[in-house]
């Protein structure tokens, strides 16, 4: 960044402009959403968050495993929803009044796509610095090591900041069902 | 090059594709000896237009190729060369060779001009070029040489008309009309223009329209012209000069060794004195004085008959109305062309796209509409809304059929290919191809090729045996492949059909054993086993071939349908055959649904699947079938298949759908009616999701799933196949 400064320093008033945004991307990094999953926090990078809207009028898809809630219509594109919680091994969420479907936007192979992940309660946008995120712990944080990026210090207290990708990865949640078709070539029938 | 020459030669680029793709059409026909001369003409316009285009862009070396091919469709045109098999097998090559040069031509960067071709390719066209001149220096049988012909002293008469004049020059006869100038042409110009076509030879002014002095308008024109010319463009080229002036104008050219016949004419056909024109032909070198006195002596006789020269000359207002009537004529045929060429318009595929979309966003907002107004109770505003929703729905049809595209086009790749790979393999193969006419989204059409050349190219090496095996089998030499289309209840079906030994139960049995597909104790069901012929990595072909048998093949084939929402069907029988049916849905964009709903969740199923809805009565609650007025009817249970929550309503449904030849029921809770039905596909994470084909937003806003019901069947098959073992164990 600072190089670009430099380089770009006849131009006159390039070079601050270069340096608030430098500065703007590195406060954008540090900032994540937490909100609460069973009683716990959680923490996502505010980048990857598109938005954040009420938990209703979600359409079940018939053969899925309960970690995916269904689909939703998000201005006219048909969104997946995923049952965080049941990915994580715990029971399924129980809807009430401040469950919320926040939809992040995932790029897998360049392509982008959303997904909608339901959690108990939105709480606040936050700002974690670099220096407060400790490495994951190797066991106690009840949800796979995988699934965590870091652990981020919050007055005092640790919130596990989530690896979207890892916990959204659709090969996995795929392999979570058979979903009803013949799994292999050999059909079930036959094998007796 | 500035960027519209840059997007024009993409353009040339483009139409030299289907020009070569049509010139390809008319000579694997020419190869079985079916051609006639409008296809032979439309073979010749193809590479003159290529040439010419080609020449505008400076791209030489297709300009030099198709100059010599030219030359050469130029004397089968003239029927002085007979298009037969072995020529027409040439010129196939031929426009291979120019395809490949026109595909070099796309790889042009803004700044080349002229494409670089590389040695193998500069070898193949060379090559090609000798075998092409070899047909321009021998001339057929038909065309004796001048020499032989001048050596006959007296030539009978009617042999004249056959004869043809020595002279290598192009003669041009121009009688200008008196309105050129006030059309703010002049004559002039055309013809010192036409010496940037060829040499001119000569140039004679006819005054003789002229009036006198004082019954003369200045600004009238008066003047005609004989040139001879000496040039090595085609006749359209030519022609092409005199383009603004075409319709007010008596424009007669002359091939060079044109017939004596076509110079009698001339001389009849033009209102000067005939010894005159005569003069004039002789001293440009058109005519020697011997065929020029041939030429009158023939006219003399002919004459005697019909009409002395005398006559002629006082017929003058006929011969001339006649011409006039031939150029209206021809004119006519000009405009007619011109008219069907403007019926189609090139749009760019994106935007269609998004009109579709639009389209499809504007279905679902009307919809919503509809759905407030019945809430709402107000009949002015229902009425209103039902104009509005017929309106929609047909901007939607229309904006869908603009994407229907006919098979045909994608068809008509294959006798090429047939004929290439059944030479190389030494199999006699006849191609017959049906339903062409067939339309399908243009999105799918384009996916459709590769799979339907793959499974042709497997027809032909391992379906259709060697002619020696056939015959033995007592079957006719020339196998057959069948290319066939249709439409089918909301689908397209695709069939490629032959008539060969049909797949080899035994050796697809022995090879999924060997490939650990299948464990030697399993039997399997005929149906079950032929499928295995869908696994990755599974060839039954004992060597493996240049075309097929590598084992890669029938599972992209079956995958890249299955992502066209499409499904494939195998049938084969030994010594018969084998039968592949692709079935695809119409479209993928938007349908005419049925939406039923089992407790809380709506599901559409297509329309026009559906072929009647009855009410589920008298039927006990754990039986799968009913008495459908004396037909047995296998019905599905929805909530018990999809595992819904909620019991049974007190009233059932059943939707009685056919799919692929079969009748089947789909029993819900509520039927809701038809709706137009934007198919949105699901997210990737569902792509394995077996019975649901898509999904749409309904008016409410909310997602109903798409029944995809081929799938639906074959799920409830399978259920109810394993809930029978289930008990039998």
């Amino acid at each position: 960044m600072v190089q670009i400064a430099e380089a770009s320093a006849p131009a006159s008033g390039k070079p601050q402009t270069a340096l608030v945004l430098a500065e703007l991307g590195q406060t954008l990094n540090t900032q994540y959403l937490i909100f609460t999953l069973g009683g716990e926090s959680f923490a996502i990078g505010i980048l990857s968050i598109k938005e954040i809207i009420e938990f209703g009028q979600l359409t079940e898809v018939p053969m899925m495993p309960t970690v995916v809630r269904g689909v939703i219509n998000l201005r006219g594109a048909v969104v997946p929803v995923i049952d965080l919680a049941v990915r994580f091994g715990r029971p399924p969420t129980k809807v009430a009044r401040r469950t919320c479907i926040v939809i992040i936007e995932l790029i897998n192979d360049d392509v982008r796509m959303d997904v909608g992940i339901v959690v108990d309660s939105v709480n606040e946008v936050i700002d974690i610095l670099k220096n407060d995120i400790e490495a994951p712990p190797s066991f106690g944080a009840r949800i796979r090591t995988d699934f965590i990026a870091g652990m981020g210090k919050v007055n005092g207290n640790f919130v596990i900041i989530l690896d979207v990708i890892k916990v959204l990865s659709f090969e996995e949640i795929e392999s979570m069902s058979n979903f009803g078709e013949n799994p292999s070539p050999i059909p079930r029938e036959a094998e007796h | 090059m500035d960027e519209q020459m840059l997007q024009a030669r993409q353009a040339f680029i483009e139409e030299a594709r289907d020009l070569l793709q049509a010139m390809e059409t008319i000579l694997l026909q020419a190869e079985e000896g079916q051609c006639d001369t409008e296809a032979i003409n439309a073979l010749f316009r193809s590479a003159h237009t290529i040439k010419g285009s080609a020449g505008l862009f400076g791209l030489d070396a297709i300009v030099a190729f198709t100059h010599t091919l030219e030359n050469v469709l130029e004397n089968v045109r003239a029927g002085t060369q007979t298009l037969d098999a072995s020529l027409a097998s040439l010129l196939l090559n031929c426009a291979d060779h120019l395809g490949n040069l026109v595909e070099l031509a796309t790889q042009l960067r803004g700044e080349d001009t002229d494409i670089t071709v590389d040695a193998a390719t500069a070898e193949t066209g060379k090559a090609l070029q000798a075998e092409l001149s070899r047909y321009l220096n021998t001339p057929s049988p038909s065309t004796p040489p001048p020499s032989s012909r001048v050596a006959e002293a007296a030539p009978p008469v009617e042999k004249i008309a056959k004869d043809t004049v020595e002279a290598d020059t192009w003669h041009i006869s121009l009688r200008f009309g008196t309105e050129v100038f006030r059309h703010g042409m002049d004559p002039l110009c055309f013809v010192s223009y036409l010496s940037e076509v060829g040499e001119l030879k000569q140039v004679s002014t006819l005054i003789d329209a002229m009036p006198s002095a004082a019954e003369m308008d200045p600004e009238s024109c008066y003047l005609g012209f004989e040139i001879d010319l000496h040039s090595t463009a085609t006749k359209e080229t030519i022609e092409s000069v005199f383009d603004f002036v075409r319709e007010d104008c008596a424009i007669r050219i002359i091939p060079p060794y044109s017939e004596l016949q076509t110079y009698v004419r001339l001389i009849e056909e033009l209102s000067e004195d005939a010894l005159q024109i005569g003069e004039i032909l002789v001293r440009g070198g058109a005519l020697t004085p011997n065929e020029l006195a041939n030429a009158l002596a023939a006219q003399a006789q002919q004459g005697e008959a019909r009409q002395l020269i005398g006559e002629l000359l006082v017929n003058e207002g006929i011969a001339a109305k006649e011409v006039v009537q031939a150029a209206l004529e021809k004119q006519k045929v000009n405009t007619t062309k011109k008219i069907s060429e403007t019926k189609f318009l090139k749009v760019a595929a994106d935007r269609l796209d998004s009109l579709i979309n639009l389209v499809g966003e504007l279905v679902i907002a009307g919809a919503t509409t509809a759905a407030l107004a019945s809430k709402d109770g107000n009949a002015a505003l229902q009425e209103s809304t039902n104009v509005l929703s017929r309106l929609v729905e047909e901007i939607r049809d229309s904006a869908l059929r603009m994407r229907m595209v006919p098979i045909g086009e994608t068809f008509s790749r294959f006798p090429r290919v047939v004929r290439d790979v059944s030479r190389e393999l030494g199999k006699d193969i006849e191609l017959k191809i049906s339903g062409g006419e067939t339309e399908l989204d243009k999105s799918m059409v384009e996916h459709i090729g590769d799979p339907l050349m793959h499974l042709v190219r497997n027809a032909i090496d391992h379906g259709i045996e060697p002619s020696a095996k056939r015959i033995a089998a007592g079957k006719p030499a020339t196998g057959t492949l069948h290319l066939n289309a249709f439409h089918d209840s909301g689908s397209v079906v695709l069939e490629v059909r032959d008539d060969g030994g049909g797949l080899d139960r035994n050796r697809i049995r022995t090879k999924a054993i060997e490939r650990g597909l299948i464990t030697d104790d399993v039997v399997l069901a005929d149906r079950d086993l032929l499928r295995l012929i869908f696994e990755p990595g599974f060839s039954t072909a004992a060597e493996v071939t240049n075309l097929s048998g590598r084992g890669v093949g029938m599972d992209v084939v079956k995958r890249n349908i299955e992502a066209m929402r499409g499904t494939i069907e195998l049938e084969s029988a030994e010594n018969v055959g084998t039968t592949i049916r692709l079935r695809l849905p119409l479209t993928l964009a938007i349908i005419d649904g049925f939406v039923i709903s089992v407790g809380k969740a709506y599901f559409i199923t297509p329309l026009e699947m559906v072929m009647e809805c009855l009410e589920l009565k008298g039927v006990a609650s754990d039986s799968h079938y009913l008495n459908l007025r004396g037909e047995v009817l296998p019905f599905v249970r929805l909530r018990e298949l999809f595992e819904l929550e909620g019991e049974p309503s007190r009233h059932e449904n059943v939707v009685v759908v056919r799919c692929g030849g079969q009748k089947a029921g789909i029993v819900v809770d509520v039927l809701h009616g038809e709706a137009q039905t934007v198919i949105k596909p699901l997210p990737s994470l569902f792509r394995k999701l077996r019975g649901i084909g898509g999904s749409t937003i309904l008016g409410s806003g909310e997602v109903a799933l798409i029944l995809d019901v081929m799938a639906l069947i074959e799920l409830a098959v399978t259920t109810d196949t394993r809930t029978r073992l289930t008990c039998n164990e």
